[in-house]
């Protein structure tokens, strides 16, 4: 159930840029960080029931996924943390947590404009 | 017909934020203070609260999260506290529309706390902003001292953290020191307290601190 309400966002994101165009969904670019606490595989399998039916119907789903990084107090080198702990591998620092891996946005979609109705529009009015 | 790439760069949690917002203005204008109050099913979440209301000099309101089932609700109104329930049913959180919902049907009388009692789950409560002003994270030594490495984001975003059951220290393998690396490495500054839920031990110092932060 976790990813079902932010997938039904998603949708109705990239719905909402295809309305715009009077168009339709091909590809949806996500950017979700490992900390964001969202899994891949799963917004994937809801997606495919909530677009159908909607602009999104048949859509790609790209996720581009994003390491979380730490950032050394000392000497400000950003690293990814080892299990159980927060040492800096250059200077033997603490490293505290950054933004870097909370991703979670709608990069970008790519849309599919059907120009015949714009044309059709265009004679109409 | 021809292909577009539109750049969007939407935040997904921006819906669920700025209901959150509206939450926290309407409660803000009522004079409530309100906390998200986040653990592992069974860490002692309503016991907590119930420890913690008979301390503080100001009215309480309990808002219950659960699944299913409101027996938290019903425990906490028999003792005369105003609480009301949401179900989720099979959601793992709650989310900023259910707590709009929520907040709109309750009658605050009068200025106060209104603590609000998340889904047992140490994941993605964390991940959803609900209107709150403070996020208070509950931990059991039951449930170990990895759990700040092991679910890092719930740590990171409390305002004030409490360890719980710790009578029963003597008899686990609890490496206190380890757990409180893991804690000050996420979050340097949050306040930590030892309680202990059946004896009461330790509430004094939260309840002191919780209303001088709430300010009410």
């Amino acid at each position: 159930m976790h990813e079902y309400p932010v997938t039904l966002r998603i949708v109705e994101i990239a719905n909402q840029q295809a309305s715009e165009v009077n168009g339709r969904v091909r590809a949806i670019n996500l950017v979700v960080g490992d900390d964001s606490g969202f899994i891949g595989e799963s917004i994937q399998m809801y997606f495919d029931i909530i677009a159908e039916g909607t602009p999104c119907d048949g859509a790609r789903l790209s996720i581009e996924r994003v390491k979380p990084k730490l950032k050394c107090a000392d000497c400000g080198h950003l690293f990814e943390r080892k299990p159980f702990s927060f040492t800096c591998p250059k200077c033997g620092g603490d490293g505290y947590p950054t933004k870097i891996g909370k991703e979670f946005y709608v990069k970008d979609v790519e849309l599919e404009v059907n120009d015949d109705a714009h044309d059709e529009q265009g004679r109409d009015g | 017909m021809h292909m577009m790439n539109k750049d969007v760069m939407v935040d997904i949690h921006a819906h669920n934020d700025h209901i959150a917002e509206h939450v926290h203005e309407y409660l803000n204008k009522k004079n409530i203070f309100a906390v998200n109050v986040m653990g592992a099913p069974g860490c002692g979440k309503t016991t907590t609260l119930e420890q913690l209301i008979k301390r503080l000099p100001q009215k309480s309101y309990v808002i219950e999260g659960d699944i299913e089932s409101d027996i938290d609700t019903e425990r906490l109104r028999e003792q005369g506290v105003s609480a009301s329930q949401i179900n989720t049913f099979g959601a793992c959180h709650l989310d900023a529309p259910l707590l709009h919902n929520a907040v709109h049907v309750m009658d605050f009388k009068e200025p106060g706390i209104l603590f609000i009692e998340n889904v047992g789950n140490l994941v993605c409560p964390a991940e959803f902003s609900i209107g709150e002003d403070i996020k208070l994270l509950l931990v059991s030594v039951t449930d170990g001292s990895d759990k700040p490495y092991k679910y890092p984001l719930a740590f990171e975003k409390a305002d004030v953290i409490l360890l719980n059951k710790v009578d029963l220290l003597p008899y686990l393998n609890f490496d206190e020191a380890f757990f409180m690396k893991g804690i000050r490495h996420l979050n340097p500054q949050v306040p930590v307290f030892k309680v202990c839920g059946t004896t009461g031990e330790g509430y004094e110092e939260v309840a002191k601190w919780l209303t001088e932060r709430s300010g009410k």
